[in-house]
């Protein structure tokens, strides 16, 4: 099904099933641990063994030698994998560093090894026993010393322009110029990377943990040198993602290489440590805005310039992507330039680009109002625009960012903020809000399905669509009730598994629209399919509905026209131009309320709201979990979340879950979420739009603007920490 | 002017007390398999029950808790997050209290009680705790699940039995059950996905349901 012109009104409009507060399909197995993930698979016909990945000790350099005499020898040892002795293996397409392979080492806990023995105890303390002679080379490591060696990436759209920012801004009767920093973020999902291999002659299987199941099918055969259809990937629920899990990984190639050695079924996990240098990070950023405004208020010219690192090959966090859409302003620029940087990859963090974009852009925008003496609200209203700034003729395909802020502010108490910084104090407690717009564009990928209708009239969906925890099960199985009549508990849904039609997978937002659409159209196919064995002319007038088939005063059971056989429908959504011709965004609104301890400068959150208007809203109750998760995350990433960078060993030094601050129940109070009632048909036949990267984007600016409210106390350097507060808060006896 | 650093030295007081208390015990338990095995191989054998089941392994020494349980019992409920003790999604009911199972050798859990997530509910027959995670969709991914489940269920028992924790304000009346009481206590148990105001909210509700 091509969707190239605006969705009319189609079946999920009934609104029986789709949007409806329908709970997790799939949460009896995962509250009961009958969930399987990746580690997890049993098979009793063929034991596994064990794999343990050895990681470079240098950043940079390369393999002299490897001693794996020790190793080979140690109890229970089966195999020992080398990366000089395997030699260069091609790199896939979607990574930017090498998994395995060859004697360049490139990063810090780059794999290098992987030892197999029967146990995993074994297998551990053998591969401590790997030595291994290094070449080190020097490296660069520090964003800040590399800024002024950053170049404009050749790919994407680094440069950006509109009117005469230059001029608009020299001549604005108010200005503004500030610089922000945001440091390099790990996703810490909860469950590690994991993949169990077994070769049947020339045929792999890989139960593994990943977001996007045809990338790693394709990247995994492209590193091992076998042809794709060979390779059998699984992934049916996993821990996590947050995008770490977007693009293959090391254990999946070291699970396979090893299990080709060993010639037995080998499992990998990646241990916790490994997570945060041997994988991908958000980078850091250091990100200069410039904002010219009249007295009244209107921006006049705006610019946002960013600077992040990468390794050779790399891109750069596209941070200054929302400046181009979220305000009005005739005059404007933006600049996306990339330094050369010796550290493990930057890659996709859940929003990448307005994630840290916004973090940055709304305290700014925080700034700007207070220097005109403006309500950050309002000032927030009064530029808001419908159209791309950059090409007016374009308009958004719907955009309510006002009435996000409008129904934020009522709702929190917005009136009581005190218009001045630590001006409202309750017992030790400086007290403040702050607010911030939250922004994230939404992106539309093919997403294909096969539905399966039963004698039974069980409804099957199978499709490579990933559930990392987004509610992808539940909001799949409701679309396929909602088109064929049926309630959710007749619709079976399997996923993650590359023998189902190629999905969006899972990233960038755009999951939950895409793979649903992608399951409509295929069901609309199937609703075809139906009319024409129950004898039905014309498949447009029919209604599904409580198990039957109706046309007029005909009525038929559903499951009759599967009754000699099952029907089988299988179909992809493809998009045409609408995301080109009409901006398509997510827009909302994020209010936080802190306590900062006036003597320690410890920052408590007491309370948050956020308000989205994202389209269609499929479960309120899986999209409430997505919006509060983000919240959460965007608490961590004000708060506490910094990989710590040793500028001379060139690794990230904190890589593990006590040193790496995630928040913990402690951190977070109650949370409130308001969806706007919306849809937009130009996203899809299903209507709605991304939500799951639209909640982090901003609350940690909203969070930042909440302290500044509370203690008068401007921190443009993230994570705010409370050693960047206690020396401007007031004197305490 | 205030009594909080008084108090906060008495609370810590407190906890290294009860930390000295646990660990006494546990090395007790671990000498008598050190004695008990000492010429012996590198692997112990062990019987404890899990789950109401009685099951014996032999196990090399240096296996957790959580591998034996895993690897070598295939309750997979049980759920490797960090295997370094600080993010929960291992926690389980040693009996009946709950413990970090990568922190700790299956060797020196010989005869104990051991309960998992599979053993408080089953699809069709939730622990109400299990169904209270999904009413209130205290969860996303699923992984740190079980953990946080075995974690509540053991902590309601904390709380009951008048356990403080660092934010309990008066350590002479009874311990409540307050959202603040909920989160400290539940603070060894990260979600990464960030569903711990449904999670609290799961809490409260079977709080309530059994106060």
């Amino acid at each position: 099904m091509r969707f190239d012109t605006p969705a009319m009104t189609n079946p999920i409009d009934q609104g029986k099933v789709v949007g409806q507060r329908i709970h997790r399909i799939d949460g009896p197995l995962k509250t009961t641990g009958r969930a399987v993930y990746a580690y997890e698979w049993h098979d009793s016909n063929g034991r596994y063994v064990y794999g343990y990945i050895v990681g470079s000790a240098i950043a940079k350099g390369r393999i002299r030698s490897m001693d794996v005499s020790a190793a080979r020898n140690a109890p229970g040892v089966l195999a020992v994998v080398t990366s000089d002795g395997i030699g260069d293996l091609k790199k896939g397409k979607y990574n930017t560093a090498k998994l395995f392979g060859g004697t360049e080492i490139q990063h810090y806990h780059q794999a290098i090894a992987v030892v197999v023995a029967e146990t995993f105890e074994e297998a551990r303390a053998a591969a401590a026993l790997v030595k291994v002679d290094y070449a080190e080379e020097k490296g660069a490591f520090d964003l800040e010393a590399a800024k002024d060696t950053a170049v404009k990436p050749e790919e994407g759209e680094p440069d950006s322009a509109a009117g005469d920012f230059d001029a608009a801004f020299e001549t604005a009767a108010v200005k503004f110029d500030q610089t922000y920093t945001t440091p390099d973020q790990s996703h810490a999902m909860m469950e590690p990377h994991a993949s169990i291999a077994a070769w049947n002659g020339d045929e792999l299987t890989v139960w593994t943990s990943s977001q996007m199941i045809d990338w790693w099918r394709t990247d995994l055969a492209t590193t091992l040198g076998i042809d794709k259809e060979k390779v059998h990937i699984m992934s049916p629920f996993i821990g996590g993602g947050f995008g770490c899990k977007l693009f293959l990984r090391a254990d999946a190639v070291l699970a396979a290489l090893a299990a080709r050695e060993a010639k037995r079924p080998v499992k990998v996990a990646l241990p916790r440590p490994f997570l945060m240098n041997n994988t991908t990070h958000r980078p850091a950023t250091i990100q200069r805005i410039r904002i010219g405004a009249e007295r009244d208020g209107r921006i006049t010219a705006i610019a946002h310039e960013s600077w992040s690192g990468d390794l050779p090959g790399g891109g750069p966090e596209v941070a200054v992507q929302q400046t181009r859409l979220l305000y009005a302003g005739a005059n404007r620029m933006t600049a996306t330039r990339l330094a050369t940087l010796d550290l493990p990859e930057g890659n996709a963090m859940r929003a990448p680009g307005e994630a840290p974009g916004m973090m940055a852009l709304e305290i700014a925008i925080d700034e700007m109002a207070e220097r005109l003496g403006r309500d950050p609200v309002d000032f927030r209203i009064i530029n808001d625009t419908q159209v791309d700034p950059e090409k007016p003729e374009r308009p958004f395909s719907h955009r309510n960012l006002v009435g996000c802020l409008r129904t934020g502010a009522e709702r929190f108490g917005w009136q009581d903020r005190s218009k001045q910084p630590g001006g409202r104090r309750e017992g030790n407690w400086l007290v403040g809000m702050g607010v911030a717009s939250a922004f994230r564009n939404n992106l539309l990928v093919p997403s294909g399905a096969r539905v399966r209708l039963d004698r039974e009239g069980i409804v099957t969906v199978e499709t490579d669509m990933t559930d990392i925890g987004t509610g992808s099960y539940t909001i799949i199985a409701q679309t396929a009730a909602e088109m064929l009549g049926v309630p959710v508990d007749k619709v079976a849904v399997s996923l993650g598994d590359s023998r189902f039609p190629v999905s969006s997978g899972s990233g960038g937002q755009f999951g939950g629209n895409c793979s649903t659409a992608g399951v409509y159209a295929a069901c609309v196919k199937l609703r075809e399919a139906v009319a024409q064995k129950l004898g039905f002319n014309s498949p447009d007038e029919l209604t599904f509905s409580g198990g039957e088939v109706r046309a007029g005063d005909r009525r038929m059971p559903l499951a009759q026209a599967a009754s000699d056989e099952a029907l089988v429908a299988e179909d992809r959504i493809e998009f045409g131009d609408l995301d080109k011709t009409h901006q398509q965004s997510t827009f909302g609104a994020h209010f936080v309320e802190v306590g900062v301890d006036v003597a320690t400068g410890e920052t408590r959150i007491r309370r948050m709201l956020a308000v989205c208007g994202a389209g269609r809203i499929l479960n309120p109750i899986t999209a409430r979990s997505q919006v509060i998760g983000a919240m959460t995350m965007g608490v961590g990433g004000a708060l506490s979340e910094e990989l710590v960078v040793d500028t001379e060993r060139g690794f990230f030094v904190n890589h593990d879950l006590a040193a790496y601050e995630v928040p913990v129940h402690a951190d977070i109070p109650h949370q409130e979420v308001i969806f706007l009632d919306e849809s937009d048909p130009m996203s899809s036949p299903m209507k709605a739009k991304g939500i799951a990267e639209l909640g982090l984007c901003g609350v940690a600016a909203a969070v930042a603007n909440a302290i500044y409210n509370a203690t008068g106390v401007r921190v443009r350097k993230y994570p705010i920490t409370l050693d960047k507060l206690i020396n401007g808060l007031p004197e305490v006896s | 002017m205030q009594s909080p650093g008084a108090l906060e030295i008495s609370r810590r007081d407190l906890l290294v007390a009860s930390a000295a208390t646990v660990t006494v015990a546990s090395t007790a338990s671990l000498s008598h398999f050190q004695t008990s095995t000492a010429a012996a191989s590198q692997s112990t054998k062990i019987s404890f029950t899990v789950n109401g089941e009685r099951r014996e392994l032999q196990l090399d020494n240096r296996t957790t808790l959580l591998d034996a349980l895993r690897e070598h019992l295939h309750l997979t409920g049980t759920k490797k997050g960090c295997d370094h003790g600080q993010c929960g999604a291992c926690t389980v009911l040693a009996d009946g209290r709950r413990v970090n199972a990568c922190l700790t050798l299956a060797v020196m859990h010989e005869g104990e009680d051991i309960t998992t997530i599979e053993g408080l509910g089953q699809p069709g027959s939730l622990h109400p705790m299990q169904a209270a995670f999904v009413e209130h969709d205290g969860f996303q991914c699923g992984y740190c699940t079980p953990g946080q489940i075995c974690s509540s269920v053991a902590m309601l028992e904390e709380i009951k039995a008048n356990i403080p924790s660092h934010v309990t304000g008066d350590l002479l009346a009874p311990a409540e059950v307050t959202p603040a009481e909920i989160r400290e206590r539940m603070s060894g148990n990260i979600c990464r996905c960030g569903a711990y105001s449904n999670i609290v909210e799961a809490i409260t509700e079977i709080a309530g349901r059994k106060a």
